[in-house]
């Protein structure tokens, strides 16, 4: 029998291919050796090596995003933990479902201070949906199992399975779960048929609706749902930040992204609806604001999210349904199309004119005579020359923003961006992710100068495996989003915002082996993103933007304020 | 308001770990916490006393429920329940006093576990309300020290917590 046992590096390689696994993104160390030695033996999966854990983390999260399956990255003990605890968070913060196998020092030097190590569990355990230390490699296979299951369920999140290096040496028959069941682990999918019902009839008493729409439409693959409602009733949509493409944002019934720098029409209906249906959204702080001022005039607000802690946390609801939030849409779409009852056509009318007028003040203007370049052009020329269908990531700060005010997203997966964390650094390993997920896609990493520094080295991981992805870089040459509030807030008063000494962003993306461009003038814009995704399309093109260094991001709210408290142009 | 929270979870290494650390990331407070296996060994239960709003403690009960470890959440103060503490309290008993501490230990039902020539160990078991209200009953100058165990809890009547 000994001869079918299997170290736990081979089983950790083999539940990997067992799981259908193509792509791995990882950095290798003193205790994953024999992970990677069992890595370098086969060819079910491509491991994509990066420069810094925290990209690979990036990357699998992006790939996960971008697919919807789960992202699965592997990093070394101590300090190739620690440096993927940025990655653990970002993904945890925008649940996103995730394994990172992670190396532990022998279970014997745990505890002893030894080289590289660290208590991964216990430093990841505030930022992961769960996590394992495996001390016996007969419990390995079902370790990963669960880590997959838990993964990729209910409200999915990333999960960290720490392998000591001695567990990877020893032995023990291999056999990998078809299933895994939990007692305590029962994620809810169907929704409460009585609280559908009271729903259904919710929204169709309504006189003035609103749908708010969160990243869980995303995430739940609810986008077919979402849309149907939305037509079948004609209300009016709005979304967060991660929840853009959820529905088709060209479409006229879609008021634009709400929050902060939401638009007024989406604001406005937000704070003046009678009837307001959340789908998969949290109400976080830079949607609602103050939620002692949110959504005064809705009498009465249905969250539909499938966890439960999302429910009632920052915003009283009174109807609560957790599930799926596909399942639960289809059930609600069943009850409003078998009914009799139809929307009050009349005062939808009145409530669609009143949302017209807000939407007349067109409030994401913004000079276009400029002779400098307008960072908001930028992107809109971007849009148009992509026709509105790449795959694009951000970084965090004005560009971003700015990103997802003007690409109009008509898709879900298309927009990834890390919105509850708040990550710089993520744009540029994330589009490796979504590249390597789509290779055939159009892939464009929006970006600042700040930002696009913090993980400027993977532009050598993009070379290696010529990832031809196109970078956006709004160069103002201020941490923008800080400079904005410096200016709004603190008198003015540009507290290391300013950067001096940027690099030559030409001779950079060069030296990495790639093309570079720099665009100064507005006229400029668009031949060189032609030029990028046409003659170059096979290549990563470095796009150099130097955009108008006062720009700020409007519509905006202030933190803390209500959302009718606007700061306009 | 004061809630007495019970838990059933997976005995595993890191179960208290994830608990406890749940209650300090969320601002969540903790007056007692006690924990102990069950007769079924791969459980353990454990009782967290705590206090907040109705939003807070349905939270707190939300955000429990989430943790993979946790098997199953009650609210004990839903309904009618008992919960006990014990607690063992080391006091002086010399002169005069030694006679005064037996009677004070009486009449709460508490016993002697220990003696010396100068102290009494005593033992007492109830609500917490009673253990303050036996150290407020001695002369706190007798008290050299004391040590509690929190609040353990469970339903009254056919009320059963179990999976």
């Amino acid at each position: 029998m000994a001869d079918m046992e299997l170290t736990g590096a081979e089983i950790v390689v083999r539940c990997l291919r067992d799981e259908g696994i193509k792509h791995v993104f990882g950095y290798p160390g003193g205790a994953v050796l024999n992970i990677y030695d069992e890595i370098y033996k086969q060819k079910d999966f491509e491991h994509i090596l990066v420069r810094h854990e925290q990209a690979a983390v990036h990357a699998a999260d992006a790939y996960a995003r971008c697919t919807g399956q789960v992202g699965v990255a592997i990093v070394t003990s101590g300090p190739g933990a620690t440096n993927a605890v940025t990655g653990i968070a970002t993904a945890y913060m925008d649940s996103i479902p995730m394994v990172v196998i992670t190396g532990q020092v022998p279970t014997a030097a745990i505890g002893q201070d030894a080289f590289q190590e660290v208590d991964t569990v216990g430093i990841t355990r505030p930022c992961v949906k769960h996590n394992f230390l495996v001390k016996d490699v007969r419990e390995l296979a079902t370790t990963i199992k669960k880590a997959f299951y838990i993964a990729a369920t209910g409200r999915p999140g990333p999960v960290v399975v720490d392998v000591p290096k001695d567990v990877t040496q020893h032995k023990c028959e291999y056999a990998y779960p078809k299933s895994v069941t939990m007692r305590s682990y029962n994620p809810t999918s169907k929704g409460h048929a009585g609280q559908i019902k009271k729903a259904a009839q919710m929204l169709l008493e309504a006189k003035r609706p609103m749908i708010y729409t969160g990243g869980g439409v995303v995430l739940g693959n609810a986008a077919p749902q979402v849309a149907e409602l939305v037509r079948l009733l004609g209300y009016p949509i709005t979304s967060t930040l991660m929840g853009l493409g959820g529905y088709p944002s060209p479409d006229p019934l879609f008021l634009g992204m709400l929050g902060m720098h939401g638009t007024i029409e989406a604001n406005m209906a937000m704070q003046h609806c009678d009837v307001l249906l959340a789908v998969g959204a949290r109400f976080d702080d830079r949607v609602v604001g103050n939620p002692k001022h949110f959504a005064k005039e809705a009498h009465r607000i249905i969250h539909i999210d499938v966890d439960p802690s999302s429910i009632s946390k920052r915003v009283r609801v009174d109807v609560p349904i957790v599930g799926e939030v596909g399942q639960v849409l289809d059930e609600i779409i069943k009850h409003i199309k078998t009914g009799k009852e139809k929307p009050d056509q009349q005062a939808i009318k009145a409530w669609w004119a009143q949302i017209e007028l807000w939407r007349s003040q067109d409030c994401l203007k913004y000079d276009r005579s400029s002779s400098v370049i307008k960072p908001q052009y930028v992107v809109e020329k971007l849009y148009e020359v992509t026709q509105g269908d790449a795959y694009v990531t951000s970084d965090v700060g004005q560009h971003q923003m700015w990103a997802a005010q003007y690409y109009k997203f008509a898709k879900p997966r298309r927009w990834i961006n890390s919105g509850g964390l708040g990550t710089m650094g993520f744009g540029l390993p994330a589009a490796m992710g979504v590249q390597k997920a789509h290779p055939d896609a159009v892939v464009a990493c929006i970006t600042g100068e700040g930002s696009i520094q913090m993980n400027i080295q993977e532009l050598s991981t993009c070379k290696e495996w010529n990832l031809p992805l196109k970078i956006i870089l709004l160069n103002n040459g201020y941490l923008g989003m800080v400079r904005q509030w410096q200016e709004f807030f603190y008198e003015e008063r540009y507290a290391e915002s300013y950067m001096t000494s940027l690099p030559d962003f030409v001779k950079l993306a060069e030296a990495y082996g790639h093309v570079g461009m720099t665009i100064e003038k507005p006229e400029d814009v668009e031949p060189a993103l032609r030029e990028a995704f046409g003659k170059y399309k096979d290549r990563l093109v470095f796009l150099n933007f130097l955009t108008d260094p006062r720009e700020n991001v409007f519509p905006m709210i202030p933190a803390g304020k209500g959302l009718s408290e606007m700061i306009l142009v | 308001m004061r809630h007495i929270i019970s838990l059933l979870m997976e005995n595993e290494a890191g179960a208290l770990s994830r608990v406890s650390g749940l209650f300090s990331a969320r601002g969540y407070n903790i007056e007692s916490l006690t924990v102990a296996p069950t007769e079924d060994a791969t459980l353990s239960r454990m009782t967290i006393v705590t206090r907040g709003s109705d939003d807070v403690i349905e939270q707190i009960t939300k955000q429990l429920n989430k943790l993979i470890d946790i098997v199953k959440v009650q609210d004990l103060t839903d309904g009618s329940h008992i919960e006990r503490e014990l607690m063992l309290v080391k006091v002086r008993a010399s002169g005069e006093m030694r006679e005064e501490m037996k009677r004070m230990s009486d009449i709460f039902r508490g016993h002697i576990l220990d003696v010396s020539d100068k102290t009494y160990t005593i033992e007492l078991t109830g609500p917490g309300t009673k253990l303050d209200a036996f150290l407020a009953a001695i002369d706190p100058a007798a008290i050299l020290e004391t040590v509690r165990t929190g609040a353990s809890g469970i339903g009254r009547g056919d009320r059963v917590m179990k999976i």
